[in-house]
């Protein structure tokens, strides 16, 4: 808690809070009863925040239990799922959960930086404005649409064109192999992608406008390009705000389920191809739920959804922890 | 001009070059998701859109009336459960607690809640609600939605009151105002624009979720206004239509994209011309 007690502290001095006035007494002399109430009830709502937390924390794992208990740590290894045989294993979800994620951040994270780089050191200010706005816009879109644009423009596309000129090129590759269907790992991939661009753009370009002008102009004066700045100065002053932004993208690459479940194909198979039909675990989850037949079937389908919860709560945790790390050693 | 020179330009280029091919490419993407909306959406759209229930597929002439009115009562609803507890958790946290242990730890497990994925708060709304009572309704799915938007209003609110200097504060105290006149008359109406920012931001967020409303609210082809029964929704009734065979029903799926798209877009404007003029 220490990192976490720093950076609060950092963040404090930063917000300017040394203006806010010394606490507020506990009853003023002008109506007790009254101060009482309200701040009881202020209370009451804050107190309402954890107990939603510890209630998603206790229900996910009641509901989970019975999957987890009747098949033990071999629930997470187990490639079978078999709702008539009542076999169950998230390996095909969480492998598919983890590869999507990857894949959407390699795609997106390299795209991101360069619409950043370009808002704040490329772009003349009558262009950057409208860019900026248009990114937020993308941010803004529900998933939903990235869905079903993904199902309808996007997958005949990939299937027409993109996945042919794949298969034939890179021919040693077992990833670019198979039926060139559309829907699957690789569309997939490309939606969360660009779902999860605007939101790394975002703060990225936020980062890098706060990078303070005299230390890059100190590097352009020794004589260092556009890029040698942004390479040497401005990308290791935001390190620490980069890897948060590149971890919360990452939470909600996790998380997300209408984006995918549309293109993702359905399927609990884990194979080399990117082409193949896939799941995530939201997409199960999506898919499945409402025809989930048998305490068993929907118990574990409940272990999925703690298994989604703890993994998007480990990721951004860790995500805090970097951040809060980097900044105690003072690169940022 | 040395070589080293000519190579230091010749990668600065190139890096220009690709960021600004990244800023094309998402702008491209951009372009080309509006279009397909607006191409795909806009002949849907019409007054039967939102008078006529929907029909059977292959019949002609329906509506998505239904959904525009049950995302209306859920969004509603959603806000009022949701933006209540959000702001006294804010004011609590910027008023009250400030920078205790307990504050602290309340500010930690709202950005736990924040980054939870939408449908694990669905899948918890239904074990909460759903199960135990037998049947899916408007309620579970306005309580699934209000804990999404409840971190966000929480934030908010503290960050915002947290602005709100404490020369402001202290004034209201000497002149012997009790602690809740002070934040509700001073600090809370010095912060409302940028809360009024945040609530209209979480709203626009979360009228365009559909996962946590599969399994709580359902989705109904009836009028449905009995917040107890499952409730129809424009969200729901895309997921459904779009992956329908159906030709007539995914026509009105991307009418229904275009409409909540349309709906969200001008709250996020509003929102934030809202932020711009109270600077």
């Amino acid at each position: 808690m220490d990192a976490v007690e720093d950076n609060a502290e950092a963040a404090e001095v930063e917000r300017g809070a040394g203006t806010m006035s010394p606490s507020i007494p506990k009853r003023t002399v002008a109506s007790p009863r009254v101060d009482r109430g309200f701040r009881s009830l202020a209370l009451l709502g804050a107190v309402i925040v954890l107990l939603i937390a510890a209630a998603i924390g206790v229900t996910l794992v009641q509901g989970a239990s019975a999957a987890l208990l009747s098949f033990g740590p071999s629930f997470f290894t187990s490639r079978s799922w078999d709702p008539v045989l009542q076999q169950f294993g998230a390996l095909p979800s969480l492998l598919g959960t983890i590869v999507a994620a990857a894949l959407a951040l390699g795609i997106a994270v390299p795209l991101s930086i360069g619409i950043a780089i370009f808002l704040t050191e490329l772009a003349p200010a009558w262009l950057a404005r409208p860019v900026a706005t248009a990114i937020e816009v993308l941010a803004a879109v529900p998933s939903i649409i990235y869905g079903m644009w993904g199902l309808f423009v996007l997958a005949p596309v990939v299937a027409e064109d993109v996945q042919p000129w794949l298969t034939k090129h890179t021919a040693l590759l077992p990833f670019f192999q198979g039926p060139p269907m559309g829907i699957g790992m690789l569309t997939a991939s490309v939606v969360l992608a660009v779902m999860v661009v605007p939101y790394i753009a975002a703060v990225a370009r936020d980062l890098f406008t706060m990078v303070p002008a005299p230390i890059k102009e100190a590097a352009t004066g020794l004589g260092a390009t556009r890029w040698e700045v942004v390479r040497s100065v401005v990308l290791p002053y935001t390190r620490s705000g980069l890897i948060g932004a590149v971890t919360l993208g990452l939470g909600r690459a996790l998380g997300e389920t209408m984006a995918v479940t549309f293109v993702i194909g359905n399927s609990h198979e884990i194979g080399l191809s990117l082409y193949a039909p896939s799941n995530t675990i939201a997409s199960t989850l999506a898919n499945e739920f409402t025809e989930a037949t048998g305490d068993l079937y929907l118990s574990s389908l409940m272990a999925l959804a703690l298994t989604l919860f703890v993994l998007t709560f480990v990721i951004l945790a860790l995500g805090r922890m970097l951040v809060a790390q980097t900044v105690r050693k003072g690169a940022a | 001009m040395s070589l080293v020179l000519l190579r230091r330009k010749a990668v600065n280029a190139l890096a220009s070059l690709l960021s600004t091919l990244s800023a094309i490419i998402a702008l491209g993407f951009l372009a080309w998701i509006l279009a397909t909306l607006i191409s795909k959406g806009a002949a849907g759209i019409g007054l039967a859109f939102f008078t006529r229930l929907p029909k059977p597929p292959g019949e002609l002439g329906g509506g998505l009336a239904n959904a525009v009115v049950g995302t209306v009562l859920l969004t509603a609803m959603a806000v009022a459960f949701g933006v209540p507890v959000g702001l006294l958790a804010g004011i609590h946290l910027a008023e009250f607690g400030r920078d205790g242990r307990i504050a602290r730890t309340i500010r930690f497990v709202s950005d736990v809640l924040m980054g939870a994925p939408s449908i694990v708060v669905g899948v918890f709304v239904y074990a909460l609600l759903v199960r135990p009572t037998g049947k899916f309704s408007g309620i579970a799915g306005a309580v699934a939605l209000a804990v999404l938007m409840l971190p966000i209003v929480t934030r908010t609110t503290d960050e915002m009151l947290r602005l709100v200097p404490g020369s402001l504060r202290e004034a209201a105290l000497a002149l012997g105002a009790p602690a809740w006149k002070m934040v509700t008359r001073v600090s809370l109406r010095a912060a409302l624009p940028g809360i009024t920012t945040g609530v209209l931001l979480a709203i626009a967020r979360v009228s365009g979720e559909t996962a946590p409303l599969l399994f709580t609210a359902l989705n109904s082809p009836y009028w449905t206004f009995n917040p107890a029964e499952p409730t129809a929704s424009l969200n729901v009734t895309m997921f459904n239509y779009a992956m329908s065979p159906y030709h007539d029903w995914q026509q009105l799926a991307w009418a229904a994209a275009l409409v909540i798209t349309t709906g969200v877009l001008l709250l996020t404007i509003v929102a934030r011309t809202l932020r711009a003029r109270a600077r």
